[in-house]
């Protein structure tokens, strides 16, 4: 077991990391994987990254900040450190989730009826460090000490911690230990919201010092601002990909696709995430294919972000964030199209819908509504010819935390599903109840130094346990299985998390969207749209 | 003893209640946020609620009129106000004390009402009928919340300092809270038990009332109330003030699922904010203090920073 980690750990002056997870900790998983040496090995930290960055928390290192040169570089970045958690504090600077924060800040019973709902803190054998209290009380007490100026009487109340260098960077990379799932949340009698905290750290640490996970950020939001998408695709780019889509989507269906752009006045704008694209062209060719033949007025946006619905700014950062959604919202109010509808991509859905909700005023609060719903009403209303036999084999359904817990989308889909797949069969948990995929909060597209290691020995390991559960009984290679994700992130997660432990070799268990069944299942479509590749 | 016990229940009384006022109207005060809901929300139609859905599961769900599933909700509020539901769900060791605890409590508050009704009902008309059915349920409610008050404060303490897990997020202060909670309802109960024959706990309530120097309270009683009047006014003061917290956590962040609508009141509220003038100091956010929040986020960073890519390392200024 991981030794005990005291709250002051966090402050402490060396730099070796405060954990470190073996397979011997980690949540046992079910057959194939049923004891730590089944598992994979964890690939160690270099030395190079151990010398050049900051890697005092655990086994890896997501954020790659370099070390300050001299004590008076850590002692201004201690500064700005308490500088942007005031900010947090204020009125003017963060009316974004002050209240929410405040309240969490103020109300913790520290009773920890919250721990054992974190993937995180099951999966990794209940290390302290993933406890999703243990950066919030931190935080709390840096509130406390450095926002409220607290004294001995503040100290004698709530604790007390020493903001020093080594504690700020390793709150840095503990605000990356958690999925942003909210599951926490979900559990705590008072209502209090540890996801927040470490979103809200993220924040104060991007908005004030510049630093965030260069995925995020430099690859993420600011690509994205800058030529369109994160992926990197202009619009011609974009339009040159689709392109082929249709040809590649009408040779597998033997139906004639095109995909509509910019058509002024159209009912439905449409958004792909465009990871779908670059990833897996199945799944806008499969929408296009479902639209097409239900006769929507449909479009896609060539617009700088309108082709691109992700929004990372979601995960650490307002200013990026109210800037992607605005320009999702001009996209839609240059084309007077009537709504967007967000394709599958969880934080996209939740960004543009639920967050974005009191940021997009005036001429740009244009309607905004999930794909399921209109793709559950296609489904049900008879218009598309189902044969659910073509999909006679085991599927379950991924919940993304997004759609479910943080939207309230948990039917819509169930209902296509329960219509087109005989065999499906849920995940325990699921509904609002599920687990996290374990790339949830940009995870999946992390990819630095080792931290896919993390990622799939920790945060992706509850999901893999319960793929495994809902597959059980046909676990046999020679029996297709398909994991239905809605969400690209998810799938991305998926698709690293299964080669990692060669489940769709050994297992032959398959991943994809909710699209792709329903084009599958369509009986005017050549059977077999679903190839059972490996993607 | 009996005037000290009079101006030290009335000055606990006035801090409780402009205590309360405080946060209360801190946290009414504290700005619009964005939503931040998580599901399910019980006010949900019921429809949706069954399976912890959202209106989101409808399409064109902004022109459909908005149904408040109040039984829902109620549903849902009742069984965590009285019975601590999510507890109960979450952490059932830690429920069998804090619902000992927290039903004590609301006993003893019930009990402390009805001996305050009772005394003023007396004042007009002694020995009314309502006044005398109080005065038997309030000495079981007394009774009763005592035993589960002392019962649950007792075991809180033992699990907050005899529990390895709860070890690293206690701070001395949560330790002296159940200390001060335990040897208040100590000393309450001793003094009660103890109080000569003569002494009515309802002549106590009404000399509180009337300010009626001439009553002649037993010390250990004196000092319990006297501790019970310091505890009052000390919960407001701090994190244990959730009654206060929990309803805006709940209705104002986890249920509030409110869409802003063209026109509305929210709308009204955002506006308001957008020209607020942040100070974030990263060069992306381009907030030097005259900008408002619409300016930066109709802004793009990338007008501003060069070609090339920001570093994902810290930002110095040297």
């Amino acid at each position: 077991m991981s030794r005990h980690i005291d709250l002051r750990d966090i402050s402490r002056k060396d730099r070796e990391p405060l954990t470190q997870v073996r397979n011997e900790d980690l949540m046992p998983l079910p057959a194939p994987f049923d004891s730590p040496d089944k598992d994979r090995p964890w690939t160690p930290l270099s030395a190079a990254t151990r010398e050049k960055y900051e890697c005092g928390l655990d086994d890896t290192c997501v954020v790659n900040i370099p070390q300050p040169k001299t004590p008076e570089e850590e002692a201004e970045l201690v500064r700005r450190f308490i500088a942007g958690l005031q900010k947090l504090f204020n009125e003017e600077n963060n009316w974004t989730l002050l209240q929410p924060l405040l309240l969490t800040m103020e109300h913790c019973a520290k009773c920890q009826s919250c721990s054992d709902a974190c993937h995180l803190y099951e999966a990794s054998g209940h290390n302290e460090l993933y406890r999703p209290t243990y950066r919030s009380e931190i935080m709390r007490r840096a509130y406390f000490k450095y926002v409220k100026n607290g004294g001995p009487i503040s100290r004698f109340q709530h604790g007390d911690i020493e903001a020093n260098w080594p504690m700020v960077a390793r709150l840095i990379e503990l605000s990356y230990r958690c999925n942003l799932c909210r599951r926490c949340a979900q559990a705590c009698p008072m209502g209090c919201d540890n996801g927040l905290v470490a979103r809200e750290l993220r924040k104060l640490f991007s908005q004030e010092m510049g630093i965030s996970a260069k995925e995020h950020h430099d690859r993420g939001s600011m690509l994205q601002l800058k030529v369109g998408s994160s992926t990197g695709m202009t619009a011609e780019v974009v339009k040159d990909n689709i392109e082929f889509i249709d040809e590649d989507t009408s040779e597998r269906t033997g139906i004639k696709v095109e995909t509509p752009w910019d058509v002024e006045g159209a009912d439905v704008l449409l958004i792909h995430n465009a990871g779908e694209i670059m990833a897996w062209p199945e799944n806008p060719g499969a929408f296009a294919v479902i639209l097409n033949a239900a006769g929507i007025k449909w479009t896609l946006s060539s617009e700088l972000a309108g082709y691109d619905s992700i929004n990372y700014g979601l995960w650490y950062d307002d200013a990026q964030f109210a800037r992607v959604a605005i320009k999702h919202a001009q996209a839609a109010q240059k084309l007077k199209a009537k709504k967007i509808v967000i394709g599958e991509c969880g934080h996209a859905h939740k960004a543009l819908t639920v967050i974005a909700d009191r940021v997009l005023c005036g001429d740009l609060n244009i309607p905004r509504e999930s794909s399921l719903t209109l793709l559950r009403d296609i489904v049900m209303s008879g218009r598309l010819k189902l044969d659910p036999t073509r999909n006679d084999f085991p599927v379950t359904l991924h919940d993304p935390c997004n759609l479910v817990r943080l939207m309230g989308v948990v039917e819509p889909q169930r209902e296509i599903i329960r219509k087109i797949c005989p065999q499906f069969r849920e995940m325990y948990p699921h509904g609002v109840d599920n687990y996290c995929c374990g790339g949830g909060s940009g995870f999946a597209i992390i990819s630095g130094n080792n931290f896919p290691d993390w990622r799939f020995h920790v945060s992706g390991r509850k999901k893999l346990q319960q793929v495994l559960n809902a597959f059980s009984e046909c676990l046999d290679p020679s029996v297709p299985k398909y994991v239905c994700a809605p969400c690209s992130n998810c799938k991305g997660q998926f698709r690293d998390l299964f080669a990692y432990y060669n489940l769709w070799e050994d297992h032959r268990i398959l991943y994809g969207g909710l699209v792709e069944l329903i084009v599958n299942a369509m009986t005017d479509v050549k059977p077999g749209f679903i190839e059972w590749e490996w993607h | 003893m009996t005037v000290l016990l009079y101006l030290v229940v009335y000055a606990a009384f006035l801090t409780f209640v402009i205590a309360c006022i405080v946060r209360v109207v801190r946290l009414v005060k504290a700005p619009l946020h964005l939503r931040w809901e998580l599901y399910p929300v019980p006010h949900e139609a019921p429809e949706h609620a069954a399976h912890g859905g959202s209106y989101y599961e409808d399409s064109n769900w902004w022109t459909e009129k908005r149904k408040f599933n109040l039984g829902g909700e109620l549903a849902a509020m009742l069984p965590e106000m009285i019975f601590l539901k999510g507890l109960w769900e979450f952490n059932r060791r830690l429920w069998r004390v804090s619902f000992l605890f927290h039903f004590g409590l609301y006993l003893l508050i019930a009990t402390m009402v009805m001996v305050l009704a009772t005394a003023v009902l007396n004042l007009g008309v002694p020995g009314a009928g309502l006044a005398m059915i109080l005065a038997l349920v309030y000495r079981i409610t007394g009774g009763l919340g005592a035993l589960l008050a002392l019962i649950g404060a007792a075991g809180l303490f033992l699990r907050r300092t005899g529990d390895k897990e709860l070890k690293n997020y206690t701070a001395p202060a949560d330790i002296f809270n159940l200390l001060f909670f335990l040897v208040t309802f100590g000393v309450l109960v001793a003094g009660y038990l103890l109080r000569p024959p003569v002494t009515s706990v309802q002549q106590i309530a009404r000399g509180i009332l009337t300010f009626d120097t001439a009553l002649a309270v037993p010390p250990l009683l004196g000092a319990g109330l006297m501790l019970g009047a310091a505890l009052m006014a000390y919960i407001p003061l701090t994190h244990m003030s959730h009654f206060i917290a929990k309803y805006f956590l709940y209705h104002h962040i986890r249920w509030d699922d409110a869409p802003n609508m063209r026109g509305s009141r929210i709308e009204a509220k955002l506006a308001q904010y957008l020209a607020y003038r942040p100070t974030w100091s990263a060069a992306h956010m381009g907030a030097d203090g005259s900008k408002t929040w619409v300016d930066i986020a109709t802004s793009n960073p990338n007008d501003w920073l060069s070609a090339k890519p920001q570093a994902a390392g810290p930002e110095v200024k040297k």
